[in-house]
């Protein structure tokens, strides 16, 4: 099971930080969410294209959590080199991270 | 809906300068609007307004302005409906004097517009005292390369011209939620110490403030999401009662939705801590906002609250920062990989030996890891596009990198093919913060 198989997501970009929701499409699978989509794991996922610091805040009444990525766009939309200045496509690509449904 | 209270009805006109006009003004004819709101005003658009108005005083504003009005400002009229937008941008007097010619020439009389500025801080600066709050360096750094310098106000220059019977307000930096948040305090006379009422209206305008994107736009992904009627996206209406409470919606016949699931994905754009939104009138509360859906397509938005301020406004500085150069060629077929990776061994042989200086260089093969770091095991591609980003500090040294990349045609590797060259200039943009006490506000009105 993959990540875009229980949840959509949002980037949205303030100078060198994004920010990524995280939202589940049912709220029973939110405490999933919780457990496997860490800030320690989106920051290894992202790692060689984020560089910085993850946090992460949660919002139980939407079953949603944010995700605040640091030093994530080279420098900032105004001044980034990157194909994608805004992030605007990592939502998708962390949408592809591999859940572990073991248990 | 509940028509006994009093309610106000406000549509979203543009998420952006660029925005398409059609849906705006379907709105306007169709929305039984008290409002709408034009939202054209990027982080670094007010710098690059600021670059043409120094070229030529009577502009600076936004460049769909004319194209705008000339759609929508006859509307507003038949169907009373105050318009308020920060096209502005870098010269909100010049035009407010447009948009009062262009009224006149459309026949429509006695229009009172209003400009509201005093965003403008450049000359209160102090390049010696204060710091970036991105880089840390002292303003001192860069002080020949800065060209503007625009606090984000909020809601009281607006405030002044609603109350002064303004058809259309035209402002330079407003924070985006406050060209929102200002007529619901003026129609309600909500108090500017209210907090949780100024965070029900920020949470309001920051769902708002993107127009098409809360309606499905930005949301569909082919197979799973789905949203009708795409090519004729809606942009949404929100109605509110005095006490703060609103719902979202749409009209019937445009295309998109409204749910749960993309007022979940809008609130949450562009925010970081979800309980502390920061705006030059509030620090709203998201963290318990909830959304119920009450019929298909009206969404109810409630929870969100607020507490006061720091006293501070941020002020975005624009700077030149030189130059970037963008050059792409494709290569398809056979070893299509292979031969892109040779490019790029050749460009930077060329660069070495001619002692080129870049600040930042990026080579992208599109296709592969353009947008996000190369898979482990990725799929042989049929076709890449070799992507050359630099940044340098003169124009001249961008151009001679361009042009390393275009005579891969007969000095590089077989079948190269498609070169295309960009050279742009940066502006880019850092903050500071300063004190809210030292803006203020000024409003100008003028006439058809």
């Amino acid at each position: 099971m993959k990540l875009k198989d229980i949840a959509h997501s949002r980037t949205g970009d303030k100078g060198d930080i994004i920010n990524i929701s995280v939202i589940a499409f049912d709220e029973k699978d939110y405490p999933l969410l919780l457990e496997q989509v860490t800030s320690t794991k989106v920051k290894e996922f992202l790692g060689g294209t984020a560089l910085g610091e993850v946090t992460r805040y949660e919002l139980p009444t939407l079953a949603a959590m944010n995700f605040v990525v640091q030093k994530a766009l080279r420098g900032g939309v105004t001044r980034s080199l990157r194909m994608d200045k805004h992030g605007k496509t990592l939502s998708s690509i962390l949408l592809e991270m591999t859940m572990d449904t073991k248990h | 809906m509940i028509k006994q209270e009093k309610t106000i009805r406000i549509g979203s006109g543009a998420g952006y300068s660029g925005d398409r006009i059609e849906p705006a003004a379907d709105l306007i004819k169709e929305g039984d609007l008290d409002y709408i709101v034009f939202e054209c005003l990027a982080e670094r658009t007010i710098a690059l307004a600021q670059l043409q108005k120094m070229q030529d005083p009577t502009l600076g504003y936004d460049p769909l302005l004319e194209d705008r009005m000339k759609a929508c400002l006859p509307l507003c009229v038949s169907n009373s409906v105050k318009l308020i937008s920060n096209m502005g941008a870098a010269n909100p007097a010049a035009a407010a004097k447009k948009t009062a010619a262009l009224a006149k020439e459309l026949g429509l009389k006695k229009i009172k517009i209003a400009a509201v500025y005093g965003d403008d801080v450049i000359s209160m600066l102090n390049f010696n005292t204060q710091n970036f709050l991105e880089s840390g360096d002292s303003l001192s750094v860069l002080e020949d390369e800065i060209i503007s310098a625009n606090a984000y106000l909020g809601v009281e220059g607006i405030l002044m011209a609603l109350k002064e019977g303004a058809d259309v307000i035209l402002t330079g930096r407003v924070a985006d939620p406050s060209l929102f948040l200002a007529p619901l305090v003026h129609e309600f006379g909500w108090s500017l110490e209210n907090y949780p009422l100024l965070g029900k209206g920020t949470a309001l305008g920051h769902l708002m403030e993107c127009a098409g994107q809360v309606c499905g736009g930005y949301f569909a992904d082919g197979a799973k999401k789905k949203v009708s009627n795409l090519g004729n996206l809606g942009f949404p209406i929100a109605e509110i009662l005095e006490d703060g409470s609103f719902y979202i919606t749409k009209l019937k016949d445009a295309g998109g939705m409204v749910t749960t699931a993309t007022c979940k994905e809008q609130l949450l754009y562009e925010v970081h801590n979800p309980a502390e939104y920061l705006t030059p009138d509030v620090i709203a509360d998201f963290s318990g906002v909830s959304f119920q859906e009450l019929d298909k397509d009206i969404v109810k938005v409630t929870g969100a609250t607020g507490k006061p301020l720091t006293g501070k406004l941020k002020v975005s500085v624009g700077y030149r920062d030189g130059y970037m150069a963008d050059a792409q060629i494709s290569y398809g077929g056979s070893y299509a990989l292979e031969r892109s990776r040779l490019a790029i061994e050749i460009i930077k042989e060329r660069l070495r030996t001619k002692n080129l200086v870049v600040e930042d260089i990026l080579f992208d093969l599109i296709g592969l890891n353009s947008l996000f770091k190369e898979a482990t095991s990725p799929a042989i591609p049929q076709e890449i596009r070799l992507r050359v980003a630099a940044k340098t500090k003169t124009r001249e040294a961008a151009v001679q990198l361009l042009n390393e990349v275009e005579t891969l045609y007969t000095n590089g590797p077989a079948a190269g093919g498609g070169v295309s060259k960009v050279v742009t200039e940066i502006i880019a943009i850092q903050s500071i913060l300063i004190n809210k006490s030292k803006v203020a506000p000024k409003v100008e009105y003028f006439k058809s």
